[in-house]
């Protein structure tokens, strides 16, 4: 209920609703990127709301890499159906020809190939001159400094130091042929922002986040769950059930499980307000070095 | 995070956090993140590690370290742009920008304070006031931000001294009086080691004010926004269906409530407002802050960029202001050049006409000028192509700002707060002795070109050329339009239709078009021209690249089925001689700039196609 939400999501939301619109009325043609997370649901939330009503003029985008877990594929087709919104699911299938997969190639080659490339070729093939994400500044360090309109060269790569500022809320939208504009509605949300608003939206989520005894493998240090038979077991490993939950979803053999009992958005909520590990702790891909996410950003990823 | 409970009713504070190098912002960030417990493990975990490979403390943890992001800076050991963090306590959410202090940075500094309510300022306090600190407090103020602390910092290496604390705070009173600043609170503080930052300190019993968050948390800095008059500039308008027109915006001041009646600020049409969504709830009012959609009782020509306001208190409308401008490209501001101004939802082409005077920032000082470097401040006029909807960025900082957009580079070239509107007449255009062809067309904001219409008589020449020039109209531009019927009447009514006469008829035509060109027009000429080499020469005639040979393309049988002027039907019967398709060839275009099909699209289609096209080569601006 509108009335009900408080002053701080009331105005996140205002925010999100202006960056949006704002985007549709200076851009020729954008897609909003799903990636099927809480995030990503919050952010087309917002989107319904901006053009109510009307439907979002834009299309979603899900660049799948076909490890996703099952849950959110179900629950990705759910939503574009119960929403009756245009759903576009790309693959890089010349990717899948050369067999990459997580557990062949290494999570630093599949994050580049079936993530960063399949994204690129999505945004090439739909031409689009904009593309939504629903990161967050609060993330993860490089974020911080990222612009709410995040500028790409035509090869797709950002470049920190040659940003444009961000004065007001007057978002500089201009871009050349061939180049693009990422651009990050949900910049000023924290993570426990994120929950809140769910909870004070009633917004379905992928059931992953709450907790459920499932069968778990621990791999340096993380717990990854078994979601399906091509993830190899190594001699002597024994998937056992836990109580688990994710913070965050990506591929199920790159995404860490926490051991939770939370069972509901207000377990959730309670949860993170005593949390002592961030966010990003539960994605594999991160965990090498600190500027990690930059580098990876420069290149294209989102 | 068991703190984070956030009550409802106080807004989130943006705050922004200024002082020299090595004042100790970045480490006051910090121990703020990490008093309230916001690091996480994992993140303290890495700062641990990053504090042996980078750090500057001996032996504990560098602070500092988790607030400068990006791999580059942190390697130099400076901030280099603007960060944002976020935290939150029972009381409140707070977003802080953090901005580095360098000269150089001024931009990063100005960029941080256009969305700020309060603002640091640190003060090291074995320094003293220092010229950053005039600098960054003069910068705040310019940008309207009115709410001030002063921390003074390092405290501890001044062994709590209660004189110095004072001296510093006398000082700044005493040079901070002419800013407008509506409130400034001072604080003694140690980043490093946590005192009066989130707890009072004992080391500083003299003191008698709260502890920086204490206050922090409960200053009040909504200048009730609601309480200003109402201003909605139009971001989108929503048309699902036939039936429903809604204008969307966010509203940036002011209340507005159905049954109201609201003005459009550039045309000075009344209606009142019928509905009014915020998101997608329907209600009966909406105030300053929430994204709305309103439909109106009547059905005005609204389209984005139009403000709407209440009749009895609206912006103001011109087309020239003065402004303060904070120069942050690094091609310099040069008066007379064409940049694109956005300004709320309206993006229209504009130029700084006269550069009044350069602000020394270090203390307000006025100097002579010539131009502005990137991080300078200059006080100048500004004209725009269309009157825009303001007003004085001392009232409002949402429709008082705007910034400069580069139109090669498409950079942002300039922040603007607008001072107050300037009559036609107190401006006067200043140019040197020879207007140059360049002059011209910059002082039109467009580039010339010579739209040439060829094709035969009916095919839509001049019905795409007239709504071209309509078009071009609308959006400011400076336009003639030559046809057979204006040039034929006067100019050349000693001409025929013999094939001599139409050459010499499209060489007169070519050379007047060129003579406009040369004055920056964008001329529109209609004309059969059936010859490829009367309409060489007129290419030859114009400047490189443009001219541009639209070809108009109609099979004859559909031209002879329309014939609007009944000639077809006299030039077969033989009443007209040399009539192009019937006893006169037509040589169509081998390499036209443009091939349009008036049987296939829609003459309005089409002249929106030319419009796309003038945008792509760069002779108008996209707006
Ligand atoms: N003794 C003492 N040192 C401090 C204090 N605040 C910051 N420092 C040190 O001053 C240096 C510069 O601090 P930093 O936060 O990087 O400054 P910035 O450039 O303003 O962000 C670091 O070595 C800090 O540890 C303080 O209150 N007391």
């Amino acid at each position: 209920m509108q009335n009900s939400l408080p002053a701080h999501l009331k105005s996140l939301e205002a925010e999100s609703i202006y960056i949006i619109r704002e985007v549709v009325a200076e851009l020729r043609n954008p897609v909003m990127l799903y990636s099927i997370g809480k995030d990503s649901s919050v952010m087309l939330h917002v989107a319904m709301k901006a053009f109510h009503p009307a439907k979002p003029p834009f299309p979603l985008l899900h660049v799948d890499t076909t490890w996703k877990f099952r849950e959110m594929i179900a629950f990705r087709d759910e939503t574009a159906r119960r929403l009756d919104l245009n759903l576009i699911v790309h693959t890089n299938e010349d990717g899948l020809q050369r067999g990459i997969s997580p557990i062949a190639s290494g999570s630093q080659v599949h994050t580049q190939v079936m993530k960063t490339e399949a994204l690129r070729q999505a945004l090439e093939r739909g031409g689009y001159d904009a593309a939504f994400g629903g990161a967050r500044r609060d993330e993860e360090k490089s974020r911080a400094k990222e612009r709410i309109f995040s500028h790409r060269s035509a090869a797709h790569a950002w470049d920190p130091r040659n940003q444009r500022p961000e004065l007001w809320r007057l978002f500089n939208t201009r871009v050349r042929e061939g180049e693009s504009m990422r651009v990050f509605p949900l910049s000023n949300w924290t993570e426990l922002d994120v929950w809140e608003y769910i909870r004070a939206e009633n917004i379905p989520v992928v059931p992953l986040y709450f907790s459920k005894p499932r069968p778990v493998v621990k791999r340096s240090g993380a717990l990854i769950m078994v979601d399906d038979e091509r993830l190899p077991l190594e001699p002597g490993e024994e998937p056992r059930m836990a109580r688990v939950r994710f913070r965050t979803l990506g591929c199920y053999p790159l995404t860490g499980a926490i051991e939770s009992d939370a069972e509901t958005l207000d377990d959730i909520i309670a949860e993170m307000r005593a949390a002592t590990h961030s966010e990003r702790q539960g994605r594999l891909i991160d965990t090498d070095e600190a500027g990690s996410m930059e580098k990876k950003k420069r290149e294209g990823y989102f | 995070m068991d703190e984070a409970v956030r009550s409802a009713a106080l807004p989130t504070l943006r705050l922004l956090t200024c002082g020299s190098v090595d004042d100790g912002k970045s480490t006051l960030i910090g121990r703020l993140l990490y008093e309230k417990r916001l690091i996480f493990h994992d993140q303290l975990a890495a700062l641990e590690r990053d504090s042996k490979k980078f750090g500057t403390t001996e032996d504990d943890i560098d602070f500092a370290l988790l607030v400068d992001g990006l791999e580059a800076e942190r390697e130099q050991g400076i901030t280099i742009d603007v960060a944002y963090r976020y935290f939150a306590t029972p009381a409140r959410s707070f977003i802080v920008a953090d901005t580095p202090g360098h000269e150089q940075y001024t931009r990063n500094m100005a960029t941080g304070a256009s969305n700020a309510d309060l603002a640091i300022v640190l003060v090291d306090a074995r320094k003293g006031l220092l010229t950053q600190t005039h600098r960054h407090s003069i910068i705040v103020s310019l940008l309207g931000v009115r709410h001030v602390v002063l921390a003074v910092n390092k405290i501890d290496l001044v062994e709590y001294d209660e004189k110095v604390f004072r001296d510093i705070v006398y000082d700044y009173r005493k040079f901070a009086e002419p800013l407008g600043f509506s409130t400034l609170f001072a604080v003694p503080i140690s980043a490093r080691y946590g005192d009066n930052v989130s707890s009072k300190s004992r080391r500083t019993d003299w003191f008698e004010g709260t502890h920086l968050l204490d206050y922090l948390e409960q200053i009040e800095v909504d200048e009730d926004r609601r309480a200003a008059p109402f201003r909605l500039p139009v971001q989108w308008v929503n048309r699902p269906h036939l039936d429903f027109r809604g204008i969307a915006g966010t509203i940036p001041s002011g209340r507005v409530r159905t049954g109201q009646s609201v003005v459009v600020a550039n045309s000075g049409r009344l209606s009142t407002v019928a509905k009014i969504f915020v998101a997608d709830q329907e209600v009966e009012s909406a105030e300053a802050g929430d994204a709305v959609t309103l439909t109106l009782a009547d059905e005005l020509d609204i389209a984005r960029g139009d403000v709407l306001s209440h009749p009895d208190s609206r912006p103001e409308v011109a087309d020239q202001f003065t402004a303060h401008v904070i120069w942050m490209s690094a091609e310099p501001l040069l008066p007379g050049r064409s940049y694109l101004l956005k300004i709320g939802a309206r993006t229209t082409p504009a130029s700084v006409t006269e550069l009044k005077h350069r602000i020394d920032v270090n203390n307000f000082d006025k100097l002579a000028a010539k131009r502005l470097d990137l991080n300078e401040v200059g006080f100048c006029n500004v004209a725009t192509t269309m009157p825009v909807a303001y007003d004085a960025y001392a009232d409002n900082r949402e429709t008082g700002a705007f910034i400069l957009i580069d139109r090669q580079t498409n950079e942002t070239a300039a922040a603007g707060m607008i001072a107050h509107g300037l009559r036609r007449a107190t401006n006067v255009h200043r140019h040197g002795l020879t207007v140059t062809r360049a002059a011209h067309a910059d002082q039109k904001h467009q580039r010339p070109a010579i739209l040439w219409f060829t094709g035969l008589s009916g095919a839509g020449k001049s019905t795409i050329a007239n709504l071209v020039e309509s078009k071009l109209h609308e959006r400011g531009h400076h336009t003639a339009l030559l046809d057979g019927d204006n040039v034929r009447h006067g100019l050349n009514k000693d001409l025929g239709f013999t094939a001599a006469d139409r050459v010499e008829n499209i060489r007169r035509v070519g050379e007047v078009a060129k003579l406009m060109t040369d004055v920056g027009l964008i001329v529109l000429c209609s004309f059969i021209s059936p010859f490829r080499a009367e309409r060489r020469l007129v290419r030859d005639l114009a400047g490189e690249g443009e001219f541009m040979e639209i070809f108009v393309e109609a099979p004859i049988e559909t031209v002879i089925a329309r014939d609007p002027k009944g000639l077809y039907k006299r030039a077969l019967a033989g009443e007209i001689k040399n009539f192009t398709g019937v006893d006169q060839a037509y040589e169509e275009p081998e390499a036209a700039e443009m091939v349009l099909n008036s049987a296939q699209e829609t003459a309005d289609a089409l002249a929106e196609r030319i419009i796309d096209e003038l945008e792509r080569r760069g002779c108008i601006a996209r707006l």
